[in-house]
């Protein structure tokens, strides 16, 4: 559910982005890190906050995108943090190697060929 | 349980000795264990002696320690030579003239070397061959020899001509029998071992009764021979056989043998009620057993009996099997076929030097005796036979015939009987390995360390680990090696695919055999596979989302997220250009310098976006990029070598720059490093790396899977005195072959230990080609050597993938203000979070934007 005062700001276009991998964006002075995930013709962008809160630096951009599936849960998509290898959900921003940390998610999207992102105004 | 507690002396600490104070340890008692050693140290491992020379440390062969002693609350002395027993008063006395009391004596003293009494064996470099102390000797004074004659071509007597061999001496065996291993060995099998070990260098006299040992002419002595012939040596090893150490029972009337040894009964009691013998000192049923599985036996037999267990000796196996410089020998049994009735069947093979024989019992029936020489592989099936009186096939012949299609298949490990023992250094039965399974242990290792089956000679790994895999079968235990969730495969299985399907891209690989996206784990894998495989530029498109990030960025991530920057300074040669301009550079771009362990350059504290312009640089001047970030070659360490160095006998450091050179790039499961050292004195470190190199007076000697680091592990010996050429084709090979083979993250060290058949497998398959695949490693390994292109040289020329080294898409100017450094040792350093918080901080550099503007 996206709120009503949602903000779309333009950040930058898709062919700035890597498949399957990850690039940074300022946003209002915060850095946010962008993914771009394709499978077959499928593609999405998910956004969280680029720092990381367990190795304390602005890095998770560079990490690699898993798909992670456990018994009870729907497949879910992660990055493992490139500094200690703990991996942060792309959609909640839940670490799942660490139930106390969390990250901020962003929701982002494309628009004729621009990556969106909503932040709060 | 007594309630008192009784006083156990063991006099010896030789490896039954110590095998003893562990047995009476495990017994359910209450009892104060002392040991009384004669020698300077604590007991250590005889049976693999000879490995001295080949680098192992007194330390590496030790099989305990003063700490080790101490936690398990034995009292110990060391150069504690007993001199007097007193049986009434129970108490002994050592040289010293410290007494100790006992309620139990055990004598473990072991045997002493027998020197045949031939006038002049009593000389500076006359030596025998059985403690450290015998070793250090004869290093000296091989130092100081061409020439080394070992008297005896027994079982210890072929080591150490081995050990002379390989001090570098011309080496000679002289024997008074008409041939060699005469008790394990028949005739024919004594001839073929002669001409094997003549053909590596060891001339054998057979038949030569030494009479006097006297000045030489050419060399220190001559040995003259009852036959009117001599021998001119510079150093003569005694190795004629053992003698029980029976001196303080003869003393002090213990009874012993007539031939020597102390009497013992089935329960290792000797004539007096409180004092047992074990080992090599004691005689049983008139027969001394110079094994050391016996010896443990008899260990296992007095701890038994002194906590009132029921454990008899009831005599030993002495069958054997063993790698005598080089050739492969066995024996079990009735070697001899002296058994009435007994009947024998051979196979010779003389183009490849093997002899195999089995004896069988009148009825053919039962398995009696064996001999193998040259091909051993067969001794492991043989020995069950004849140790658990397993019915025969009916041609026994196909026992020992080459494999054809209608042979007899190998015994499996289904076809023991829970009684089969499996391990006969430490007693382990099939049913033990079952019963350990049964309570839990589910894998190899645990199994290992709660049985200790295949922690005494080893001999049994193969079979042991059959044992296992089979009863985990049983159980519906299907070992899961899938590399993660996404593919059902390990890596050597993925290898494989990747190969012969031609895949060339993970996405096609997980469309084909995988699900999901992958993760962190199987992308780098296969990335890894693909880059050994195809050595595709890893940046590539296709495969830039495998890459770790320190792929990604060609750069090794440090905690604050900035990187590394680490130039190939092959071999550790640089001229005083190179290192201005490296000095240059990371002047211009304020980077920490420091001198890593790898004989190069690490510059620290470079940020992403600056990474192009700093190699482009670097890459201008000369350099290209050194892999410090990848799982692939390191380094090629090298001390100076012949050219500057006085003891130098090869170019180390050319060596180094070319095979630093060869392999530079080669993706593998983890990283590798090496070393070329270029005399004996190994500065160079070599034997402490994945692949080591020292250079002798002919050539090279190889050693593989060495490791420093975490888990330090001492290389193996792989090939000595080889040429350049061999050199490269062996390492070609081994390097290949690990690539191929290893696990995700495994180092050649660990695959070594994991390798089944450890280092004489890799022997086969690398030297002799016993897959058939050396042209095909060789061939892969070519094609990596010539499709190598330096990434960084790559990625800067090519404007996608310098896209990559942005901190911010959307904002090219703006640099990561969490990289802050400070100033330490006139050099800058992270700050850390606290001074992050105070804010007193020097402000970083803004190099990167001049020069983007330039």
């Amino acid at each position: 559910m996206m709120s009503s005062n949602e903000n779309w700001v333009s950040i930058c276009q898709t062919n700035d982005l890597v498949d399957n991998s990850g690039v940074c964006a300022l946003v209002n002075g915060e850095q946010v890190a962008l993914f771009k995930l394709t499978q077959g013709e499928q593609e999405q962008v998910l956004a969280i906050s680029n720092f990381d809160p367990i190795g304390k630096a602005n890095v998770l951009y560079r990490g690699l995108i898993c798909s992670v599936s456990g018994e009870d849960t729907p497949l879910r998509y992660v990055v493992a943090s490139p500094l200690y290898k703990q991996r942060f959900c792309l959609t909640t921003g839940e670490c799942i190697d660490d139930p106390e940390q969390s990250v901020s998610v962003f929701p982002a999207r494309i628009v004729d060929e621009m990556v969106q992102l909503s932040v709060a105004s | 349980m007594q309630a008192s507690t009784m006083k156990v002396l063991v006099v010896g600490n030789g490896m039954v000795g110590h095998h003893f104070v562990e047995q009476i340890l495990e017994q359910d008692m209450n009892v104060e264990v002392t040991v009384l050693s004669a020698e300077p140290r604590l007991a250590y491992d005889r049976v693999h002696l000879s490995e001295y020379f080949t680098g192992k440390t007194a330390d590496d062969l030790s099989l305990t320690s003063a700490e080790h002693y101490e936690k398990l609350g034995v009292n110990f002395h060391v150069n504690a030579k007993v001199s007097h027993i007193d049986k009434q008063a129970k108490t002994v006395k050592t040289e010293a003239g410290d007494v100790y009391a006992y309620d139990k004596l055990v004598l473990a003293a072991g045997s002493f070397p027998f020197v045949p009494p031939i006038p002049g064996n009593d000389q500076e470099h006359c030596l025998v061959y059985r403690t450290i102390e015998d070793l250090e000797q004869i290093e000296a004074s091989s130092k100081q020899s061409k020439v080394g004659v070992v008297v005896g071509g027994g079982l210890l007597g072929l080591e150490a001509a081995n050990a002379l061999k390989q001090a570098g001496l011309e080496t000679h065996v002289v024997e008074f029998a008409p041939q060699l291993m005469a008790v394990q060995v028949d005739q024919v099998g004594g001839q073929l071992l002669k001409s094997k070990i003549e053909e590596l260098g060891v001339q054998v006299h057979t038949e030569k009764a030494t009479q006097e040992i006297v000045s030489g002419d050419t060399s220190r002595y001559k040995m003259k021979f009852a036959d009117g012939s001599d021998l001119e040596t510079d150093m003569i090893l005694f190795s004629a056989g053992i003698r029980p150490e029976d001196g303080l029972a003869r003393e002090f009337d213990i009874d012993v043998g007539p031939r020597g040894g102390i009497v013992i009964d089935d329960n290792c009691l000797t004539s007096d009620p409180n004092i047992y013998a074990i080992g090599e000192c004691a005689l049983w049923n008139n027969f001394i057993f110079g094994l050391v599985a016996p010896g443990y036996t008899m260990a296992r037999v007095a701890a038994s009996h002194l906590a009132e267990g029921d454990l008899k000796f009831e005599g030993a196996d002495m069958s054997t099997k063993l790698k005598l410089m080089g050739v492969d020998v066995g024996s079990i049994g009735d070697a001899h076929a002296r058994t009435v009735g007994a009947l024998s069947y051979t196979y010779e093979n003389q183009p490849e030097g093997v002899y195999k024989k089995i004896v069988v019992d009148a009825d053919k029936k039962l398995l009696i005796g064996a001999v193998l020489i040259g091909d051993t592989s067969d001794y492991d099936t043989l020995l069950q036979y004849a140790l658990n009186g397993i019915d025969l096939p009916e041609k026994p012949e196909s026992l020992i015939l080459p494999s054809t299609s209608d042979a007899a298949p190998a015994l499996g490990a289904d076809a023991l009987p829970a009684t089969a023992t499996v391990c006969s250094c430490h007693n382990v039965s099939k049913g033990d390995i079952v019963d350990a399974m049964d309570a839990g242990n589910c894998d190899l290792g645990s199994v290992k360390s709660c049985t200790k089956a295949s922690t005494g000679c080893g001999g049994c790994a193969a079979l042991l680990k059959n044992v296992v895999d089979s009863e985990l079968e049983k159980r519906g235990v299907e070992v899961n090696k899938d590399i993660c969730e996404h593919f059902a495969y390990s890596r050597q299985e993925l290898f494989h695919i990747i190969k012969v399907e031609e895949i060339k891209s993970f996405d096609a690989l997980l469309e084909k055999h995988g699900r999901g996206i992958g993760c962190e784990i199987c992308k780098p894998a296969v990335g890894s596979i693909l880059a050994s495989v195809w050595n595709d530029f890893v940046l590539q498109k296709e495969h830039v989302k495998l890459q770790d990030t320190n792929d990604t960025y060609l750069g090794n991530m440090q905690k604050d997220g900035s990187y590394s920057v680490v130039p190939r300074i092959a071999g550790g040669e640089i001229t005083p250009d190179k290192l201005i301009v490296l000095g240059q550079v990371a002047k211009k771009y304020n980077l920490y310098a420091k001198i890593t362990g790898g004989q190069r350059v690490d510059l620290f504290g470079a940020r992403v976006e600056q990474l192009p312009f700093i190699w482009e640089e670097l890459i201008a001047a000369g350099f290209e990029t050194g892999h410090a970030y990848a799982k692939a070659l390191r380094t090629v360490k090298s001390c100076v070598g012949s050219t500057w160095c006085r003891y130098g006998v090869q170019d180390s450091v050319g060596a180094a720059i070319d095979i630093e050179n060869r392999y530079k790039g080669l993706r593998a499961p983890h990283k590798m490093k090496m070393a070329v050292s270029g005399c004996t004195r190994e500065c160079a470190e070599a034997q402490s790396k994945d692949i080591g190199i020292i250079a002798t007076e002919k050539g090279w000697n190889l050693y593989v899977c060495g490791n420093g680091g975490m888990k330090p592990r001492h290389a193996d010996l792989f090939a000595t005195d080889i040429d350049t050429e061999t050199l490269i084709k062996y390492i070609d090979r081994v390097l290949m072959f690990y690539v191929r083979t290893a696990d995700r993250l495994q180092r050649t060290s660990t695959w070594m230990e994991n390798l089944e058949g450890g280092l004489e497998y890799l022997k086969q398959v690398v030297i002799e080609d016993s897959l058939g695949i050396c042209a095909e490693l060789e061939a892969q390994m070519q094609h990596v050597v010539d499709t190598y292109q330096c990434e960084w040289k790559t990625a800067v020329e090519n404007e996608e993938s310098r896209k990559r080294f942005r901190q911010f898409v959307n904002a090219a100017d703006a640099t990561d203000p969490n990289i802050v450094f400070v100033q330490e040792r006139d050099q800058i350093r992270p700050a850390t979070e606290q001074e992050k918080q105070s804010g007193d901080l020097i402000a970083t550099d803004k190099v990167l934007a001049e020069d983007a503007l330039a």
